[in-house]
């Protein structure tokens, strides 16, 4: 048996969250699949400073649960579990995780997931030293020398995080300058100036070594030169950026850059996706700009235009196909 | 809520892994944002496939910081699984009920 939604929200970060609640207080009673990350990426930030309203900032997994609460108030249906297979082409939609759904609109937000190197050393060790969350697995680091890789946001609070903990932190950056929000930036030149931090610009990660225990060091490649060099530390923390989570629609919807492609026409809706009825918000499609509050602004208009396309559905004679 | 996961402490942990049979051991941290999420994944396998031959338990590792280190464990989530005091295979970070189960049910 399967379980028959007018609309249903896949992905539990801010576009979620959001497009649920406004899809709620339209009555269109939106059942949000929440997906494996719940809460999403904003559950494994410390400090998020730049929510509007909190002047003080507020902690990333504490606004989340806000979110889940705000969205429960307004009787949103929220189902733990997590899609590996849809079908797009017939009407409804049909969703299959441990249950199978089916749905007549479908907004997507299942975000994106921190990417990795690539490296064959890197999986090897991942868990052993190699990680992409500081504020899991910082802890396992008291008083040691760890990396962290990219140059951006993450990176950069990464850094600073991990600074508190470890016994000196090494970013480890392909280019000459950081991407990095300018207030962080400042405090990580802070922390270089304290001699907590070092920078290595122009560097890339060419290997991972490790033994039984775990990462030993790492091999590093300065840009254009010959000559490799390596770098003591008991872990890496690889924050070098987000790949979209397409897998699972990839062939039935139109994608940019693995992103999903929006349909920006204005009398369709700004989020609506290739296939009618399908809608997307958040980072899954947005290669731009990835802010938490972008994605709740996106959420809110993928419910709008869901709620419209609803209507218009409800309108028509009932032979659809 | 379940009642087949079993809290373990330094003592439970040392008697229940020497023991014949299937242990597996999830690690986790009240502040692992990802170890919260997999609460309830893993205590629906434990209610799906625990019994007295596969005894499924969690550590705190706040509360037991030793058993992290004796298991060498940088990074949580991580599930270990025993099998007659042996570890045979581990994991690190979140995954579906379904790919959990099957990865604790294989030889």
């Amino acid at each position: 048996m399967s379980i028959h939604r007018k609309l249903i929200i896949l992905g539990s970060g801010p576009a979620g969250y959001t497009a649920a609640i406004y899809a709620a207080r339209a009555n269109l009673q939106p059942l949000l699949i929440t997906g494996l990350e719940v809460g999403g990426q904003l559950t494994t930030t410390t400090d998020v400073e730049n929510w509007p309203g909190y002047p003080t900032g507020v902690q990333g997994p504490q606004l989340m649960t806000q979110f889940k609460e705000h969205a429960e108030n307004v009787d949103t249906e929220i189902e733990y579990d997590y899609i590996t297979q849809v079908d797009l082409q017939q009407k409804p939609f049909v969703l299959k995780g441990q249950k199978t759904y089916t749905a007549d609109a479908l907004i997507i937000s299942t975000g994106a997931s921190a990417q990795y190197l690539g490296l064959q050393s890197e999986t090897e060790f991942k868990g052993k030293g190699v990680s992409a969350c500081a504020t899991c697995d910082g802890y396992f680091y008291k008083n040691q020398h760890v990396a962290v890789v990219g140059g951006g946001n993450t990176a950069v609070e990464e850094a600073l995080f991990l600074s508190n903990i470890a016994s000196h932190v090494t970013l480890i950056h392909r280019r000459d300058q950081l991407t990095a929000e300018k207030v962080l930036q400042q405090r990580l030149f802070d922390k270089v100036e304290q001699g907590k931090v070092t920078i290595k610009w122009n560097h890339q990660v060419d290997q991972v070594v490790g033994d039984e225990s775990g990462v030993t060091s790492l091999i590093l490649q300065p840009n254009g030169e010959q000559d490799k060099e390596a770098l003591s530390v008991s872990g890496v923390f690889i924050a070098i950026g987000h790949l979209p989570n397409t897998s699972i629609f990839k062939d039935q919807l139109e994608m940019n850059h693995g992103y999903i492609k929006l349909n920006s026409a204005a009398n369709n809706g700004a989020t609506l996706t290739s296939v009618d009825g399908v809608f997307s918000a958040g980072d899954v499609s947005d290669s731009r700009y990835r802010q938490a509050i972008t994605s709740a602004g996106s959420g809110c208009m993928a419910a709008l235009d869901a709620e419209q396309y609803l209507a218009t559905l409800d309108a028509e004679p009932r032979a659809r196909v | 809520m379940t009642d087949q996961v079993i809290k373990l402490n330094t003592e439970s942990f040392e008697e229940l892994y020497q023991k014949e049979g299937k242990l597996v051991v999830r690690l986790w941290a009240e502040w692992c944002g990802p170890c919260k999420m997999m609460s309830p994944i893993y205590n629906q396998v434990a209610d799906n496939i625990a019994d007295e031959k596969l005894i499924m338990g969690e550590v705190d590792i706040d509360a037991f910081p030793a058993i992290a280190t004796k298991l060498g464990v940088r990074g949580i989530p991580t599930v270990v699984i025993f099998e007659n005091g042996k570890e045979v295979n581990r994991s690190v970070g979140l995954m579906p009920a379904p790919e959990l189960q099957k990865l604790i049910l294989k030889e």
